[in-house]
């Protein structure tokens, strides 16, 4: 008698397991070797074309958010004016950092959700809040089907004179604070940003806020092996989303001629 | 027959990398029952790695007038499982006119949690309240689903720093009564001492462990017509509640160090 149920109806294969002791998962499988349904089904295993850091902060006005515009290959810079931020409907802007054809599948999927709130003319607007809610259970879905969406995500948003900043990842994780950072920001630049705003996020203005991104950007340019000197930044107010033209920063490199093995010299 | 090679399946499949659906955001969650209340708390730091987060993510969550629950662990499963605890008990409420008993309400998570045995929800949680017969209450639960009634119970990044320290002053292990005092009992220490363990717990969990600080959130849950002036004194908030006449909760709030 075999007790176990899952074995009950199979070949058995008396060279193997002669009286079917063997626990079933410890158990070879008889029949096809591969199972032609499951390995046809491919899932995210790695992100390909990446994007780094996104970098969002809360002023006094509302939000401000930035991220470069290189897409990865690898370590290749493969396209180099890609842009990372999107916006949603009036009131909200996403930033995305990781695999940027995972972003740009969602981009689709908030255009779509836009357009049909826009159809059922209910008087709601979605807010970032909304947004916010509606990536962290796409995302977690998609993580609990082992099929993730590979990205690091920043929600930055102002609705009826609140602002708002979240982060939602591959895994769902999500949380909220005033400074936010996603990949190598959150070490680099998210120190920068916390010292600078922390406990200034209703007094900061425009031209701080400008400032400190602007900074942060240098510093992830400088040390980043995957960023770019061509970012973008991005304000959602009272006006509504307004998404800059790609800008770069002032650098300077004369300090690298006098480190051995990073300039010129020969031995 | 004999058994040449070992029966793990397939060996010339290539190894693959698999993706790993959990992560784990520090924090630590502790809750101490009395006689007739029981103080529910957590801190606020999230983490991951050596990253903080943020500095301010609750832990801890209201469910019914009298009931209290603690989440840690994966922060993706503990919002998930919270949310649908709470969706559960509102239909209870819809469909029984009443709001959920507290001994029920662990019945339910336990329930929940085994019904994800084969991809559990990565939480610890720890349930306290009143139960119906009016006593102060704690449940705690391990993420598929075990779970019993105790005095006190803490869980999460901390959890083997301030458990021990539990036992010792709450289940007054490794002490002895003075000759011809009274047994000691478990359970039935009175709030402000209470209180000030929990505060102490999380002072101390904070100076040793990198994944808690912050803040600190601590619920009390009191049994209706006990006096509240004790804990109102020290600065509490009281939560709305549905029944003006049952049991009441409070929110007391504390700095914790944020190095």
């Amino acid at each position: 008698m075999d007790h176990f149920p899952l074995s009950w109806g199979r070949p058995r294969n008396d060279a193997v397991d002669l009286y079917s002791t063997y626990p079933v998962n410890e158990r070879q499988r008889h029949g096809p070797k591969n199972d032609a349904f499951t390995d046809g089904v491919q899932h995210t295993q790695q992100p390909i074309v990446t994007g780094t850091s996104v970098l969002a902060i809360k002023y006094k006005d509302g939000i401000m958010m930035a991220a470069d515009c290189l897409a990865s290959y690898g370590s290749l810079a493969r396209f180099k004016d890609i842009s990372r931020l999107h916006s949603v409907g009036q009131y909200t802007l996403i930033g995305a950092g990781g695999d940027m054809s995972d972003f740009q599948y969602l981009q689709h999927l908030l255009d779509d959700l836009m357009i049909e709130e826009y159809t059922s003319e209910d008087g709601h607007k979605l807010g970032p809040d909304e947004i916010y809610h509606y990536l962290s259970q796409v995302m977690y879905a998609r993580r609990s089907k082992m099929n993730p969406l590979w990205n690091s995500l920043l929600v930055g948003g102002f609705k009826d004179g609140k602002s708002f900043v979240g982060y939602v990842d591959l895994l769902g994780t999500t949380y909220t604070a005033s400074t936010l950072a996603t990949g190598y920001g959150a070490y680099i630049a998210q120190p920068l940003l916390r010292r600078a705003v922390e406990g200034r996020e209703t007094t900061m203005t425009e031209e701080e806020a400008r400032a400190i991104i602007q900074e942060c950007m240098k510093v992830l340019f400088y040390r980043d092996a995957r960023s770019l000197n061509k970012f973008q930044i991005a304000t959602v107010t009272e006006r509504g989303v307004q998404i800059g033209d790609a800008i770069s920063s002032e650098t300077e490199w004369s300090f690298a001629e006098k480190i051995r093995g990073y300039g010129s010299q020969t031995q | 027959m004999a058994l040449a090679q070992p029966l793990y399946a397939d060996q010339h499949r290539p190894i693959q990398h698999q993706f790993n659906p959990y992560a784990e955001n520090g924090g630590t969650i502790l809750a101490i029952a009395g006689k007739d209340f029981s103080v529910i708390a957590g801190d606020t730091r999230q983490t991951e790695g050596y990253s903080i987060q943020t500095r301010y993510a609750p832990k801890v969550f209201k469910l019914t007038d009298r009931a209290v629950l603690a989440v840690n662990g994966f922060q993706a499963d503990c919002s998930t499982f919270v949310k649908k605890v709470k969706q559960r008990i509102e239909w209870y409420r819809h469909a029984h006119s009443k709001q959920m008993p507290l001994k029920a309400i662990a019945r339910m998570i336990q329930g929940m949690l085994y019904g994800k045995r084969f991809f559990p929800y990565y939480t610890y949680n720890i349930l306290g309240g009143i139960e119906e017969d009016g006593t102060g209450a704690v449940y705690s639960f391990d993420p598929v689903g075990s779970y019993e009634r105790e005095a006190c119970r803490a869980a999460g990044a901390a959890s083997s720093l301030i458990q021990p320290f539990l036992d010792n002053q709450i289940y007054f292990k490794n002490q002895t009564p003075a000759p011809g005092a009274a047994p000691f009992e478990p359970g039935n220490l009175p709030m402000d001492t209470v209180l000030s363990i929990v505060i102490d717990s999380f002072t101390s969990a904070t100076e040793r462990h990198i994944e808690v600080g912050d803040g600190l959130e601590m619920f009390v849950v009191v049994a209706p017509g006990r006096d509240v002036a004790g804990v109102q004194s020290l600065g509490a908030e009281e939560l709305p509640a549905l029944t003006p006449e049952g049991e009441r909760i409070f929110v007391l709030r504390r700095d914790l160090k944020k190095d």
